[in-house]
C-alpha cells in the first residue's frame, strides 16, 4: 500500500529547491530594489502553484462528476487545500514586498483584489464541504461549486487586462518593468523555482490524497466496528 | 414539451405565485430601499459626494437584494416539497434552471425598474440622453446577478445554514459583474467616453454568457439527490 513514487518525487523536489534557492541568493541584487527583489523568487512561484492547484481542482472535480469515484473527490479537495495555502502565502509574501516598495501592505489593485477573491471562493468551498455529512452528496456539491468557482479565475485574470487598458496603475508597471529588465541569472533562478514549486504541488497532492484516503478508511472501519458491536449487543435498550 | 415551452411554463408559474403572494418582491424592494437609506446616511449629507457614490449605492442595493430574491426563488420550492415534484417532470433539468432563471430575472427587472428612478431621485443619476445605454447596463448586470444567484440558491437548497451560506458563496463570484456595472453606470452619469462604456459592457456580456452556459450545463448535477 506504500506510495512508491512519493519519496523519489519528494527528493527531486528538495533538490530543485536547493538549486533554485542557491540561484535566488547568488543572483545579483536589483538596480532599483536591491535585495528586496529576492522575494520575487518565492512570491511568483507561490502564485503559479495556486493557479496550477485550482486548475487541478477543476479537472478532478469534473472527473469526479463524470466517474463518481471517491478518489477524485479526495484529490480535488487535496488540490484545493494546498492551493488555498499557497494563495495565503502569495498574499503574505506580496504584502511583505509591497510594504517597502509601494509603502503599504495592501493596494486596491486588480490583481491583489482578484487573488483575495479566489481565496474567498475556495474558503467557501471548504465551508460547504464541512456542512454535508454524506460523502456522495458532499463530493457532488463540492465539485459543482469548484467548477463554477474556477471559472472566476480566467474571467478575473482577463478583467485585469481590461482594467489595465482603461486605468493605468503606476505601481503595476513597476513590477512589469522590473521583470522585463531582469538579467539572465534572475530569469534562471525564477525558472528553477517555478519548476521546484510545480514538483512540490504534485508531491503535496499525493501526500494529501493519501492522507485523505487513510482517514476515510479509518472512518469506515470505525463505523463498521460500531455496527458490529451493536449487533453483538443484540437488542440493547438505547441509553 | 419543447424546451421553450418548459422554460416559459416554469417562469410563468413563478410569476403567478409571486403575483398572488408578492412576498419576494415586497421583501426585496423594502430591503433595497433600506440599503439606499443606510448608505445615504453613511456617506451623506454632502450632495456632491452622494451623487459621486450613486452608481455604487444603486448596485450595492441591487446585489444585496438579488441574494434575497434568489433565496426565495428556491426557498418557495423547498417549502412544500415542490422541488421534488419539479424535478420529476420528464423534461431536462437544464430547461428547469433556465425557467427558474427567467422567473428570477423578471423579478429583478421589476426591482431594478423601481430602484433606479428612486436612486436618481435621492442621489442623482443624470444619464440624460444616454438612458438607453443605462438600460442596457441594467439588463446585463441584473442578468449576471440572476444567473449566479439562481445557481447557488439551487446548490444550497438542501444544506444546513443555507441562509448564511448563500451570500458567502455568491459575492466573491459576482464581484466582476458588480464592478463592470458600477463602472459603466458611473461613466454614463458623469459623461465618460463611449468606448470605455462599451468595453465594460463587453465584459458584462462575456461574463453573462460564460456563466449562463456553464451554470446551465452543470445544473443537473447540482439538483440531483
Amino acid at each position: 500500500m506504500r506510495d512508491r513514487l512519493a519519496r523519489p518525487l519528494g527528493l527531486i523536489t528538495l533538490l530543485c529547491f536547493a538549486v533554485g534557492l542557491y540561484f535566488a541568493f547568488s543572483s545579483p541584487p536589483d538596480v532599483n530594489q536591491g535585495n528586496l527583489i529576492r522575494i520575487l523568487y518565492v512570491h511568483v512561484p507561490s502564485a503559479w502553484f495556486s493557479y496550477v492547484a485550482y486548475t487541478g481542482t477543476f479537472v478532478y472535480s469534473l472527473i469526479y462528476l463524470l466517474s463518481r469515484k471517491r478518489k477524485y473527490d479526495r484529490l480535488a479537495a487535496a488540490s484545493t487545500e494546498i492551493g488555498v495555502l499557497m494563495t495565503v502565502l502569495t498574499l503574505y509574501t506580496g504584502s511583505l514586498w509591497g510594504r517597502p516598495t509601494w509603502g503599504v501592505y495592501w493596494v486596491w489593485d486588480p490583481r491583489l483584489t482578484t487573488t483575495a477573491l479566489a481565496l474567498l471562493i475556495y474558503l467557501g468551498y471548504f465551508v460547504v464541504r464541512g456542512l454535508i455529512d454524506d460523502p456522495g452528496r458532499r463530493g457532488r456539491v463540492a465539485a459543482v461549486i469548484a467548477i463554477i468557482g474556477t471559472l472566476d479565475i480566467p474571467v478575473n485574470y482577463m478583467s485585469v487586462y481590461w482594467w489595465r487598458s482603461i486605468h493605468q496603475t503606476p505601481t503595476f508597471q513597476l513590477i512589469g518593468g522590473v521583470r522585463v529588465s531582469a538579467a539572465a541569472p534572475m530569469v534562471e533562478a525564477l525558472l528553477v523555482m517555478l519548476l521546484a514549486y510545480t514538483l512540490l504541488y504534485f508531491y503535496l497532492l499525493r501526500l494529501r490524497g493519501r492522507l485523505a484516503e487513510l482517514v476515510e478508511t479509518r472512518e469506515e472501519r470505525e463505523l463498521e466496528s460500531e455496527l458490529q458491536g451493536d449487533l453483538k449487543g443484540g437488542m440493547r435498550e438505547p441509553q | 414539451m419543447s424546451p421553450w415551452n418548459t422554460i416559459w411554463t416554469v417562469a410563468l408559474k413563478d410569476w403567478r405565485l409571486e403575483w398572488r403572494s408578492r412576498d419576494s418582491l415586497t421583501a426585496t424592494v423594502f430591503f433595497a430601499g433600506l440599503v439606499l437609506l443606510i448608505l445615504g446616511f453613511a456617506l451623506g449629507p454632502s450632495r456632491q459626494r452622494l451623487q459621486q457614490a450613486a452608481p455604487g449605492i444603486l448596485w450595492t442595493a441591487l446585489a444585496f437584494s438579488s441574494v434575497l430574491a434568489a433565496q426565495r426563488s428556491f426557498g418557495s420550492e423547498q417549502e412544500a416539497g415542490a422541488l421534488e415534484a419539479l424535478t420529476l417532470y420528464p423534461v431536462a433539468h437544464e430547461w428547469i434552471y433556465l425557467g427558474k432563471l427567467l422567473g428570477n430575472y423578471g423579478q429583478l427587472l421589476v426591482l431594478g425598474a423601481l430602484l433606479t428612478p428612486l436612486c436618481d431621485l435621492l442621489f442623482g443619476l443624470p444619464a440624460g440622453p444616454r438612458w438607453p445605454e443605462l438600460l442596457l447596463t441594467l439588463l446585463l448586470g441584473l442578468l449576471g446577478l440572476s444567473v449566479i444567484g439562481c445557481f447557488y440558491a439551487a446548490v444550497t437548497t438542501q444544506l444546513r445554514a443555507r441562509e448564511a451560506l448563500l451570500p458567502v458563496l455568491i459575492f466573491p463570484v459576482v464581484v466582476p459583474v458588480i464592478l463592470a456595472s458600477v463602472k459603466a453606470t458611473s461613466l454614463l452619469t458623469t459623461g465618460g467616453l463611449g468606448s470605455e462604456v462599451r468595453s465594460w459592457l463587453g465584459l458584462l456580456v462575456v461574463f453573462d454568457l460564460i456563466y449562463l452556459v456553464c451554470a446551465t450545463l452543470i445544473f443537473p448535477y447540482a439538483l440531483e439527490g
